[in-house]
């Protein structure tokens, strides 16, 4: 993991000093409203319905145990004893006052955090695969990569007030697992014939309220100019990305009003100037950066280890543990566990302060100190022992962080919704615990089989409705709450945007609905076919006409229409 | 008489900005005597007129946030001083402006922002290559002025290559690295 040396501790504290004075410039009349918004947003701050909402990055989702504590310990002494995990792997406090903020801070500051650009209209927070280091399908590590570009986005002079906010994201195995086509800069790593790393590039992807899939803009760009590169896309969309029109803004609507072509040609411009400068990454930069990200002191292990057979066989809870949550190592003997932040009864993504302490003492004895934030808003510990997996599971379980429900229907992934985000037409909390409460039936769960359920309270598309199996948004109607409902999106290798299937629903007809989606499927569905599948054989109309046919929801698809 | 930060100084200013009224067209706009900042349209069309006060010093170019140097790449070694305007703080195309002036079209003069120019911006504008930072006469008493030329250095060893620094922080300095 990225350890900070001197220069990189000195620029977040210099940045913490700045935000501090800023707020006492603001809490004296100094700084208007206006002009702090900008700047409070690039320290993660928003004001919310109830109180301000804090927003922490957590770059490429990895946190080691003493930062784990340190959330515990905000959570505690600032907030009301819980945060919740986000969609981008950033973690927020809902209840925080104002004027604490630069305190909070200084704390993070104290184990080398921060809240840098986690909102705002510049380059966000980057992520990576869950799964980087240890995966058996990894081509390059991300991380070094990840960590390169987090420090040239941090504090970029030229690119922190861009028309819009701008997310990259980073992937470097066969299986994509970060949604690479809805970011505005997806960096698919690969390696060329002769074993070079370089960057396949592709821009202009992005949900909210034009969900568009990014295309790819270059095949191959040599890891030299990683930062050339994408200073190129970032300063055409500056000078040119559309600032008249909130909603216009993201660089997708400039890709899609120039053509991917003319793009490429006006970035490949720009960068025949800047390719070779000083910004042209050197191979002890690279080296530096690597060194952080080398494997942990792994023992030698046999790769079956009786005891956790013999615990398979004899507990049927464990074992459906194991099939859910734990995935196969690269290294013989180990495995990667998720542990579940969608226990039915709790927000999903949300995690306590004790669960959050409890999560860094399994970090420290069962995984070299580290846990990671998967964009599906549960907890990873990457690097277990099979022999301690068992143990893990007993103490998991007993935290509620265990339920074996990973990639399954309840595993919802849910932004904070209308009961937190003054941005949100509807809430989406409830609806995510309606439909877990009505699939409590874990042997129906396993039926059902895979399935990702995505819940969005508005078009800002925080729960990534548009990629979900089954997609939720929470619209506004006259005031009143009401729900759209899509199906057929997808994340991973073949990412595609649902489909709306009709006139929206309201709150208490959504586990109805879901309900009807699934009886469709089991009805209609081929043996070991997913969910998404069916609905990609058959079309949305099958699916459409149960919800819609049946007689309690056809009075309200007449009222809408 | 309007105040300037110029180089982290706060210094007196008597260049005057000419801007186009509604109805005033390039070619023909009365331009006052002293030192001038003319938008970047009126210098296009009247640049034989205009070069020798240029040339001697007195007379300037400003960009509005759209435009750009490669309008004028040709004549940027004529003149001493451009400003780049900044219609809101939000709007950051005149970060890419002056980034483009000082790293890729090698001038030299002094770059001036002008417009929605606040105290918390000084050290992104700074470091884009602005060596001239002129908030709106109204937003900041002397008191607040002196104040905020601090900002400029909020951040001593930035990541990145800039205008301040031509090399990003990996070939700058020495670091450590893991095994530290």
């Amino acid at each position: 993991m990225y350890r900070y040396d001197e220069y990189d501790q000195q620029l977040l504290d210099e940045r913490v000093a700045q935000f501090r004075d800023q707020m006492r410039r603001h809490l004296a009349g100094e700084l208007t409203d206006d002009e702090f918004r900008p700047v409070r947003l690039q320290n993660g701050l928003y004001i919310q319905r109830h109180a301000p909402m804090f927003r922490i990055s957590v770059p490429y989702g990895h946190l080691a145990s003493r930062q784990l504590r340190k959330l515990a310990h905000l959570a505690r002494t600032y907030d009301r004893g819980y945060a919740h995990f986000t969609t981008r792997t950033n973690v927020q406090f809902n209840w925080s006052p104002l004027e604490v903020i630069p305190d909070m801070l200084a704390e993070l500051a104290t184990v080398q955090m921060h809240a840098n650009q986690t909102s705002g209209n510049d380059i966000r927070n980057i992520t990576a695969d869950a799964f980087a280091g240890v995966a058996a399908d990894e081509i390059v590590d991300p991380r070094p990569w990840a960590e390169i570009l987090r420090q040239w986005a941090t504090y970029n002079p030229e690119f922190a007030y861009l028309p819009r906010k701008f997310k990259i994201a980073l992937n470097a195995a066969t299986e994509d697992r970060v949604v690479l086509r809805v970011y505005d800069i997806g960096l698919d790593l690969k390696r060329d014939a002769e074993g070079n790393i370089g960057f396949r590039v592709l821009v202009g992807g992005g949900l909210g309220r034009t969900p568009i899939l990014g295309e790819e803009i270059e095949s191959f760009v040599p890891w030299q100019h990683l930062i050339t590169y994408c200073e190129a896309i970032l300063r055409v969309y500056n000078r040119y990305g559309r600032r008249d029109n909130v909603w216009k803004a993201r660089i997708k609507i400039l890709v899609k009003a120039l053509g991917v072509e003319e793009f490429r040609w006006q970035v490949r411009e720009e960068w025949a100037h800047a390719k070779d400068g000083p910004n042209t990454l050197t191979e002890a930069e690279v080296e530096r950066v690597s060194a952080y990200f080398v494997d942990p002191q792994y023992e030698d292990l046999p790769a079956d280890d009786k005891p956790h057979h013999h615990h398979i066989v004899e507990n049927l809870a464990f074992a459906a543990w194991v099939k859910r949550n734990v995935r196969a190592h690269k290294k013989p003997g180990y495995a990667s566990v998720t542990l579940s932040l969608k226990k039915t009864g709790i927000a999903p993504g949300d995690i306590s302060a004790e669960q959050m302490d409890l999560v860094a003492d399994w970090a420290d004895r069962f995984s070299f100190g580290e846990a990671r934030m998967t964009h599906e808003q549960n907890v990873v510990l990457a690097d277990v022992k099979l022999s301690d997996l068992y143990p893990l599971w007993q103490l998991a379980r007993d935290a509620g962080l265990a339920t074996p429900n990973i990639g399954l229907l309840t595993d919802i992934i849910c932004c904070p919704g209308g009961d937190f985000c003054s941005l949100a037409n509807a809430k989406s909390i409830p609806i995510a615990q309606a439909i877990q409460e009505r699939f409590d039936d874990l042997d129906y769960l396993y039926d059902i089989g895979e399935i990702e359920i995505n819940i969005s309270g508005c078009m800002n598309s925080c729960g990534h409705h548009h990629v979900g199996h089954i997609g939720v948004l929470g619209v506004d109607k006259n005031g009143e709450e009401w729900y759209q409902v899509s199906i057929g999106g997808e994340q991973g290798n073949s990412t595609a945007l649902g489909k709306v299937i009709g006139p929206s629903f309201a709150r208490a007809q959504m586990a109805d609905v879901v309900e009807k989606l699934i009886e469709t499927y089991i009805e209609l569905r081929h043996p070991d076919e997913r969910f998404v599948d069916t609905v990609h054989r058959l079309g949305i109309d099958p699916f459409k006409q149960r919800v819609y046919g049946s007689e309690q929801l056809t009075q309200r698809k007449v009222a809408n229409a | 008489m309007p105040k300037l930060i110029k180089n982290g100084r706060i210094v007196s200013d008597d260049w005057q900005i000419v801007s186009l009224a509604e109805g005033e067209a390039a070619a023909d706009v009365a331009l006052p005597a002293g030192r001038t900042l003319v938008p970047l349209a009126v210098w296009q069309q009247r640049r034989d007129e205009l070069a020798p006060r240029a040339e001697r010093g007195v007379l300037g170019v400003w960009f509005a946030a759209g435009e750009g140097p490669e309008d004028i790449a040709d004549d940027l070694a004529r003149l001493s001083v451009i400003a780049v305007d900044f219609p809101k703080f939000t709007d950051g195309r005149g970060y890419s402006t002056a980034t483009l002036l000082r790293t890729r079209y090698g001038y030299t003069g002094e770059l001036r922002a002008i417009g929605d120019v606040l105290r918390d911006q000084f050290n992104y504008m700074t470091r884009s290559g602005f060596d001239a930072l002129q908030p709106r006469a109204d937003r900041y008493t002397d008191g607040q002025l002196e104040a905020a030329v601090a900002s400029i250095a909020d951040f001593t060893q930035p990541y990145q290559a800039s205008a301040t620094h031509p090399q990003p922080l990996f070939r700058r300095v020495a670091r450590a690295g893991a095994k530290a």
